[in-house]
Protein backbone atom coordinates (compact mmCIF):
# COMPACT_ATOMS: atom_id res chain seq x y z
CA UNK A 1 0.00 0.00 0.00
CA UNK A 2 0.94 3.61 -0.95
CA UNK A 3 -1.22 5.37 1.33
CA UNK A 4 1.44 6.88 3.74
CA UNK A 5 2.84 10.61 3.97
CA UNK A 6 6.54 10.76 2.94
CA UNK A 7 8.37 13.01 5.51
CA UNK A 8 12.19 13.98 5.23
CA UNK A 9 13.46 15.19 9.04
CA UNK A 10 16.90 15.65 7.98
CA UNK A 11 16.50 18.31 4.75
CA UNK A 12 17.60 21.40 4.90
CA UNK A 13 14.88 23.32 3.64
CA UNK A 14 16.09 26.46 1.28
CA UNK A 15 14.46 29.63 2.53
CA UNK A 16 15.41 32.55 0.46
CA UNK A 17 14.37 33.12 -3.37
CA UNK A 18 16.92 31.77 -5.72
CA UNK A 19 17.73 31.46 -9.63
CA UNK A 20 19.70 28.57 -8.85
CA UNK A 21 18.14 24.84 -9.66
CA UNK A 22 16.29 23.38 -6.58
CA UNK A 23 15.33 20.26 -6.40
CA UNK A 24 11.87 18.27 -4.53
CA UNK A 25 11.04 15.78 -3.16
CA UNK A 26 7.06 14.77 -2.86
CA UNK A 27 5.22 13.88 0.32
CA UNK A 28 2.89 11.12 -1.35
CA UNK A 29 4.46 8.19 -3.03
CA UNK A 30 4.81 8.49 -6.86
CA UNK A 31 3.35 6.17 -9.57
CA UNK A 32 6.57 3.34 -9.32
CA UNK A 33 7.87 3.87 -13.19
CA UNK A 34 7.54 0.37 -13.68
CA UNK A 35 3.30 0.75 -13.35
CA UNK A 36 3.11 3.48 -16.02
CA UNK A 37 0.60 2.56 -18.65
CA UNK A 38 0.76 3.81 -21.90
CA UNK A 39 -2.22 5.84 -21.10
CA UNK A 40 0.05 7.74 -17.99
CA UNK A 41 2.95 8.10 -20.89
CA UNK A 42 0.30 9.99 -22.91
CA UNK A 43 -0.67 12.12 -20.30
CA UNK A 44 3.22 12.51 -19.32
CA UNK A 45 3.44 14.43 -22.83
CA UNK A 46 7.43 14.14 -22.76
CA UNK A 47 8.66 11.04 -22.08
CA UNK A 48 11.30 11.81 -20.27
CA UNK A 49 8.80 13.39 -17.16
CA UNK A 50 8.87 9.55 -16.51
CA UNK A 51 12.01 10.41 -13.97
CA UNK A 52 10.14 12.99 -12.39
CA UNK A 53 8.51 12.23 -9.18
CA UNK A 54 6.40 15.31 -9.40
CA UNK A 55 4.92 14.05 -12.49
CA UNK A 56 4.78 10.56 -11.37
CA UNK A 57 2.77 12.09 -8.24
CA UNK A 58 0.17 14.00 -10.80
CA UNK A 59 0.31 11.01 -13.28
CA UNK A 60 -2.00 9.53 -10.83
CA UNK A 61 -4.71 11.72 -12.26
CA UNK A 62 -3.71 11.17 -15.72
CA UNK A 63 -6.56 12.70 -17.92
CA UNK A 64 -5.70 15.72 -15.55
CA UNK A 65 -2.41 15.57 -15.81
CA UNK A 66 -2.37 15.55 -19.83
CA UNK A 67 -4.70 18.18 -20.37
CA UNK A 68 -2.75 20.46 -17.61
CA UNK A 69 0.59 19.91 -19.64
CA UNK A 70 -0.71 20.38 -22.85
CA UNK A 71 -2.34 23.91 -21.47
CA UNK A 72 0.76 25.46 -20.00
CA UNK A 73 2.87 24.09 -22.81
CA UNK A 74 0.32 26.20 -25.06
CA UNK A 75 0.34 28.99 -22.83
CA UNK A 76 3.82 29.40 -22.16
CA UNK A 77 5.60 27.93 -25.45
CA UNK A 78 2.98 29.32 -28.04
CA UNK A 79 4.98 32.26 -30.11
CA UNK A 80 2.16 33.15 -32.60
CA UNK A 81 2.33 36.71 -31.58
CA UNK A 82 1.08 38.02 -27.73
CA UNK A 83 3.39 38.59 -24.79
CA UNK A 84 7.29 38.06 -25.22
CA UNK A 85 8.69 34.50 -23.59
CA UNK A 86 10.56 36.53 -21.21
CA UNK A 87 7.87 38.17 -19.83
CA UNK A 88 5.45 35.35 -19.85
CA UNK A 89 8.28 34.00 -17.59
CA UNK A 90 8.24 37.44 -15.62
CA UNK A 91 4.68 36.92 -14.87
CA UNK A 92 4.74 32.87 -13.84
CA UNK A 93 7.99 34.06 -11.58
CA UNK A 94 5.96 37.02 -9.97
CA UNK A 95 2.85 34.76 -9.34
CA UNK A 96 5.33 31.75 -7.51
CA UNK A 97 6.92 34.84 -5.37
CA UNK A 98 3.42 36.26 -4.45
CA UNK A 99 1.96 33.12 -3.31
CA UNK A 100 5.70 31.74 -1.95
CA UNK A 101 6.64 29.25 -3.81
CA UNK A 102 10.43 29.04 -3.98
CA UNK A 103 10.56 26.24 -6.32
CA UNK A 104 8.50 27.12 -8.96
CA UNK A 105 10.30 31.11 -8.81
CA UNK A 106 13.44 29.19 -9.00
CA UNK A 107 12.41 27.95 -12.07
CA UNK A 108 10.62 30.75 -13.64
CA UNK A 109 12.98 33.37 -12.53
CA UNK A 110 16.24 31.46 -14.36
CA UNK A 111 13.79 30.92 -17.54
CA UNK A 112 13.16 34.95 -17.77
CA UNK A 113 16.75 35.44 -17.50
CA UNK A 114 17.68 32.76 -19.88
CA UNK A 115 14.97 34.73 -21.80
CA UNK A 116 16.78 38.26 -21.47
CA UNK A 117 20.13 37.64 -20.29
CA UNK A 118 20.50 41.35 -19.88
CA UNK A 119 17.59 41.32 -17.39
CA UNK A 120 18.80 39.22 -14.62
CA UNK A 121 19.95 41.07 -12.13
CA UNK A 122 16.27 42.57 -12.74
CA UNK A 123 14.72 39.51 -12.39
CA UNK A 124 17.21 38.87 -8.87
CA UNK A 125 15.41 42.00 -7.77
CA UNK A 126 11.77 40.72 -7.80
CA UNK A 127 12.52 37.55 -6.19
CA UNK A 128 15.12 39.34 -3.32
CA UNK A 129 12.42 42.40 -2.72
CA UNK A 130 9.83 41.14 -4.54
CA UNK A 131 7.13 42.70 -6.30
CA UNK A 132 7.75 46.30 -4.80
CA UNK A 133 11.01 46.52 -5.73
CA UNK A 134 11.94 48.94 -8.55
CA UNK A 135 11.99 48.19 -11.85
CA UNK A 136 11.19 49.62 -15.66
CA UNK A 137 7.99 50.98 -16.43
CA UNK A 138 6.91 47.68 -18.59
CA UNK A 139 8.37 45.13 -16.34
CA UNK A 140 6.59 47.12 -13.66
CA UNK A 141 2.89 47.14 -14.93
CA UNK A 142 3.69 43.26 -15.90
CA UNK A 143 4.78 42.74 -12.00
CA UNK A 144 1.80 44.62 -10.95
CA UNK A 145 -1.11 42.54 -13.10
CA UNK A 146 0.21 39.16 -12.40
CA UNK A 147 0.34 40.10 -8.31
CA UNK A 148 -2.76 41.60 -8.74
CA UNK A 149 -4.42 38.66 -10.18
CA UNK A 150 -3.04 36.50 -8.06
CA UNK A 151 -4.40 38.09 -5.23
CA UNK A 152 -7.43 36.09 -3.59
CA UNK A 153 -9.89 37.41 -4.24
CA UNK A 154 -8.21 39.06 -7.21
CA UNK A 155 -7.62 42.65 -7.76
CA UNK A 156 -7.17 43.06 -11.59
CA UNK A 157 -9.03 45.84 -12.55
CA UNK A 158 -9.11 48.26 -15.35
CA UNK A 159 -6.56 49.80 -14.27
CA UNK A 160 -4.54 47.35 -14.72
CA UNK A 161 -5.63 46.44 -18.44
CA UNK A 162 -4.90 50.40 -19.03
CA UNK A 163 -1.06 49.96 -17.73
CA UNK A 164 0.14 47.30 -19.75
CA UNK A 165 -1.36 48.92 -22.79
CA UNK A 166 0.25 52.26 -21.38
CA UNK A 167 3.75 50.20 -21.72
CA UNK A 168 3.41 48.84 -25.15
CA UNK A 169 1.08 45.45 -24.79
CA UNK A 170 -1.88 44.36 -27.26
CA UNK A 171 -4.67 42.72 -26.55
CA UNK A 172 -3.20 39.03 -27.32
CA UNK A 173 -0.68 39.91 -24.82
CA UNK A 174 -2.54 40.63 -22.24
CA UNK A 175 -4.22 37.16 -22.68
CA UNK A 176 -0.73 35.51 -22.54
CA UNK A 177 -0.24 37.57 -19.20
CA UNK A 178 -3.64 36.67 -18.05
CA UNK A 179 -2.99 33.10 -18.54
CA UNK A 180 0.35 32.81 -17.25
CA UNK A 181 -0.35 34.24 -14.20
CA UNK A 182 -3.73 32.11 -13.62
CA UNK A 183 -1.77 29.25 -15.02
CA UNK A 184 0.80 29.79 -11.84
CA UNK A 185 -1.95 29.81 -9.61
CA UNK A 186 -2.74 26.19 -10.46
CA UNK A 187 1.09 24.73 -10.42
CA UNK A 188 1.94 26.90 -7.29
CA UNK A 189 -0.66 25.06 -5.04
CA UNK A 190 0.38 21.89 -6.57
CA UNK A 191 4.33 22.00 -5.99
CA UNK A 192 3.17 23.94 -2.77
CA UNK A 193 1.31 21.47 -1.04
CA UNK A 194 2.63 18.19 -2.20
CA UNK A 195 6.31 17.97 -1.94
CA UNK A 196 9.06 20.64 -0.67
CA UNK A 197 12.10 21.87 -2.44
CA UNK A 198 15.86 20.70 -1.72
CA UNK A 199 18.68 22.66 -1.92
CA UNK A 200 20.60 23.06 -5.03
CA UNK A 201 22.57 20.64 -6.07
CA UNK A 202 26.52 20.60 -6.09
CA UNK A 203 27.68 20.94 -9.57
CA UNK B 1 -19.02 22.56 -27.56
CA UNK B 2 -19.80 24.35 -24.65
CA UNK B 3 -17.05 26.16 -23.34
CA UNK B 4 -17.35 27.18 -19.21
CA UNK B 5 -15.25 29.99 -19.73
CA UNK B 6 -16.54 31.29 -22.94
CA UNK B 7 -20.31 31.14 -21.04
CA UNK B 8 -19.60 33.15 -18.14
CA UNK B 9 -17.37 35.30 -19.52
CA UNK B 10 -19.99 35.70 -22.73
CA UNK B 11 -17.78 35.17 -25.72
CA UNK B 12 -19.34 35.31 -28.41
CA UNK B 13 -18.50 33.62 -31.72
CA UNK B 14 -16.49 35.78 -34.28
CA UNK B 15 -16.08 38.64 -31.13
CA UNK B 16 -12.52 40.21 -30.99
CA UNK B 17 -11.96 38.04 -27.53
CA UNK B 18 -13.12 34.96 -29.01
CA UNK B 19 -10.18 35.20 -31.61
CA UNK B 20 -7.90 36.73 -29.02
CA UNK B 21 -8.35 32.93 -27.46
CA UNK B 22 -8.72 30.66 -30.54
CA UNK B 23 -4.29 31.86 -30.88
CA UNK B 24 -4.07 29.86 -27.61
CA UNK B 25 -6.69 26.76 -29.20
CA UNK B 26 -4.90 24.16 -26.88
CA UNK B 27 -4.85 25.94 -23.29
CA UNK B 28 -8.87 26.74 -24.19
CA UNK B 29 -9.70 23.37 -25.62
CA UNK B 30 -8.26 21.83 -22.24
CA UNK B 31 -9.23 24.06 -19.74
CA UNK B 32 -12.49 22.90 -20.62
CA UNK B 33 -11.00 19.18 -21.03
CA UNK B 34 -9.55 19.70 -17.11
CA UNK B 35 -13.26 20.82 -16.07
CA UNK B 36 -14.76 17.95 -17.41
CA UNK B 37 -12.27 15.72 -16.41
CA UNK B 38 -12.70 16.91 -12.65
CA UNK B 39 -16.24 18.54 -12.43
CA UNK B 40 -19.11 16.96 -15.26
CA UNK B 41 -17.68 13.56 -16.53
CA UNK B 42 -15.11 12.55 -13.97
CA UNK B 43 -13.86 8.72 -14.85
CA UNK B 44 -13.18 7.91 -11.32
CA UNK B 45 -15.84 8.61 -8.60
CA UNK B 46 -14.32 6.29 -6.33
CA UNK B 47 -11.25 8.41 -5.32
CA UNK B 48 -13.57 11.29 -4.81
CA UNK B 49 -17.47 11.65 -5.30
CA UNK B 50 -19.73 13.88 -7.69
CA UNK B 51 -20.98 15.62 -4.41
CA UNK B 52 -16.98 16.16 -3.24
CA UNK B 53 -15.97 17.37 -6.60
CA UNK B 54 -18.82 19.85 -6.78
CA UNK B 55 -18.47 20.75 -2.76
CA UNK B 56 -14.78 21.44 -2.98
CA UNK B 57 -15.14 23.40 -6.20
CA UNK B 58 -18.17 25.62 -5.12
CA UNK B 59 -16.14 26.38 -1.80
CA UNK B 60 -13.37 27.12 -3.76
CA UNK B 61 -15.07 29.52 -6.01
CA UNK B 62 -17.42 31.14 -3.24
CA UNK B 63 -14.06 31.80 -0.98
CA UNK B 64 -12.63 33.38 -3.53
CA UNK B 65 -15.07 35.71 -4.60
CA UNK B 66 -15.46 34.11 -7.79
CA UNK B 67 -19.34 35.04 -8.13
CA UNK B 68 -20.44 33.57 -11.67
CA UNK B 69 -18.60 30.53 -11.22
CA UNK B 70 -19.63 29.77 -7.70
CA UNK B 71 -23.11 30.33 -8.98
CA UNK B 72 -21.91 27.83 -11.38
CA UNK B 73 -20.64 25.26 -9.07
CA UNK B 74 -23.66 25.67 -6.36
CA UNK B 75 -25.77 25.10 -9.47
CA UNK B 76 -24.15 21.90 -9.91
CA UNK B 77 -23.71 20.48 -6.25
CA UNK B 78 -27.61 22.03 -5.35
CA UNK B 79 -28.91 19.27 -8.19
CA UNK B 80 -26.72 16.68 -6.18
CA UNK B 81 -27.51 16.98 -2.51
CA UNK B 82 -28.68 20.21 -1.66
CA UNK B 83 -28.09 20.04 2.09
CA UNK B 84 -24.65 19.85 1.58
CA UNK B 85 -24.55 23.42 -0.50
CA UNK B 86 -27.01 24.75 2.43
CA UNK B 87 -24.32 23.60 5.08
CA UNK B 88 -21.30 25.42 2.60
CA UNK B 89 -23.82 28.24 2.69
CA UNK B 90 -23.38 28.74 6.20
CA UNK B 91 -19.84 27.89 6.60
CA UNK B 92 -18.68 30.91 4.05
CA UNK B 93 -19.05 33.47 6.11
CA UNK B 94 -16.89 32.56 8.83
CA UNK B 95 -13.98 31.41 6.57
CA UNK B 96 -13.77 33.98 3.88
CA UNK B 97 -11.20 36.46 4.08
CA UNK B 98 -8.21 37.49 1.86
CA UNK B 99 -4.61 36.10 0.74
CA UNK B 100 -2.45 34.65 0.11
CA UNK B 101 -0.83 34.92 3.71
CA UNK B 102 1.01 32.31 5.71
CA UNK B 103 4.46 31.62 7.21
CA UNK B 104 8.24 30.79 5.24
CA UNK B 105 10.65 28.20 6.07
CA UNK B 106 12.68 30.56 8.86
CA UNK B 107 15.23 32.46 7.35
CA UNK B 108 15.43 35.92 5.47
CA UNK B 109 11.83 35.46 4.43
CA UNK B 110 10.20 35.28 8.30
CA UNK B 111 9.62 39.01 7.70
CA UNK B 112 7.26 38.45 5.33
CA UNK B 113 5.13 36.18 7.02
CA UNK B 114 2.23 37.31 7.72
CA UNK B 115 -0.83 35.39 9.84
CA UNK B 116 -4.32 34.90 9.09
CA UNK B 117 -7.40 32.45 9.57
CA UNK B 118 -6.39 28.72 10.01
CA UNK B 119 -10.00 27.04 8.85
CA UNK B 120 -11.59 24.18 10.82
CA UNK B 121 -15.06 23.00 10.03
CA UNK B 122 -17.21 23.88 12.99
CA UNK B 123 -19.37 21.03 14.45
CA UNK B 124 -22.04 21.76 12.55
CA UNK B 125 -20.41 21.71 9.49
CA UNK B 126 -19.09 18.53 10.26
CA UNK B 127 -21.94 16.55 10.58
CA UNK B 128 -23.60 17.99 7.67
CA UNK B 129 -20.68 16.90 5.08
CA UNK B 130 -19.08 14.09 7.19
CA UNK B 131 -15.40 13.72 8.43
CA UNK B 132 -14.22 13.09 5.10
CA UNK B 133 -15.65 16.19 3.16
CA UNK B 134 -14.90 18.78 6.23
CA UNK B 135 -11.23 17.47 5.81
CA UNK B 136 -10.94 18.38 2.39
CA UNK B 137 -12.74 21.87 2.69
CA UNK B 138 -10.42 22.75 5.25
CA UNK B 139 -7.22 21.43 2.86
CA UNK B 140 -8.86 23.70 0.16
CA UNK B 141 -8.91 26.70 2.54
CA UNK B 142 -5.82 26.10 3.27
CA UNK B 143 -4.78 26.09 -0.48
CA UNK B 144 -6.72 28.75 -1.39
CA UNK B 145 -5.80 31.42 1.33
CA UNK B 146 -2.08 29.94 2.35
CA UNK B 147 -0.49 27.66 0.05
CA UNK B 148 2.78 28.21 1.37
CA UNK B 149 1.66 26.92 4.78
CA UNK B 150 0.98 23.64 3.14
CA UNK B 151 2.86 20.35 4.89
CA UNK B 152 3.04 16.49 5.22
CA UNK B 153 0.66 16.78 8.28
CA UNK B 154 -2.06 18.01 6.15
CA UNK B 155 -1.64 15.67 3.81
CA UNK B 156 -1.95 13.19 7.13
CA UNK B 157 -4.84 14.87 7.93
CA UNK B 158 -6.32 13.81 4.57
CA UNK B 159 -5.46 10.29 4.65
CA UNK B 160 -6.41 9.53 8.23
CA UNK B 161 -10.00 11.50 7.18
CA UNK B 162 -10.47 8.20 4.54
CA UNK B 163 -8.82 10.11 1.48
CA UNK B 164 -6.44 7.83 -0.61
CA UNK B 165 -3.30 8.76 -2.29
CA UNK B 166 -4.79 9.33 -5.63
CA UNK B 167 -8.09 11.01 -4.14
CA UNK B 168 -5.67 13.69 -2.52
CA UNK B 169 -4.00 14.22 -6.21
CA UNK B 170 -7.80 14.68 -7.54
CA UNK B 171 -8.69 16.78 -5.14
CA UNK B 172 -5.10 18.76 -5.17
CA UNK B 173 -5.62 19.36 -9.23
CA UNK B 174 -9.45 20.51 -8.47
CA UNK B 175 -8.57 23.00 -6.12
CA UNK B 176 -5.76 24.31 -7.94
CA UNK B 177 -7.02 24.30 -11.02
CA UNK B 178 -10.19 26.63 -9.80
CA UNK B 179 -7.79 29.15 -8.76
CA UNK B 180 -6.92 29.05 -12.82
CA UNK B 181 -10.38 28.81 -14.31
CA UNK B 182 -11.44 31.97 -11.93
CA UNK B 183 -8.71 33.82 -12.50
CA UNK B 184 -9.24 33.54 -16.57
CA UNK B 185 -12.90 34.32 -16.10
CA UNK B 186 -11.72 37.31 -14.21
CA UNK B 187 -9.63 38.56 -16.08
CA UNK B 188 -11.17 38.02 -19.53
CA UNK B 189 -13.68 39.60 -17.94
CA UNK B 190 -11.44 42.40 -17.34
CA UNK B 191 -10.21 43.12 -20.75
CA UNK B 192 -13.66 42.35 -22.29
CA UNK B 193 -14.87 45.76 -20.53
CA UNK B 194 -11.61 47.67 -22.01
CA UNK B 195 -12.36 46.19 -25.81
Amino acid sequence: MTEHVIRYPDLTRPNAFTQEELGWVPWLEPKPESELTDEDYTALVERSRAASPYFRLLVRDPVVLGARTRADNDIFYNTDAGLARAERELSAATTSRTNGCLFCASVHSRFASLQAPSRRDDVQRLLDLGIDGDQDERWTAIIEAAAALTATPSAFGPAHVEALRAVGLDDQAVVDLIQSAAFFNWANRLMLSLGEPTPPTAA
Amino acid sequence: MTDLIDTLVGIDVGSPLDALRAKRPVARSDAQTTYDALITDPGDLARASAVERAAIAFWVAALSRAEQLAANYRGLLADLDPAVATSIDDALPDATTTGPYGTYPAGPLSAEDEAGLHFTASPALRDAVGTRLAAALEHAHLLTFRPRDASPDALQALLEAGWSTDGIVTVSQLVAFIHFQLRVITGLTVLKKAI
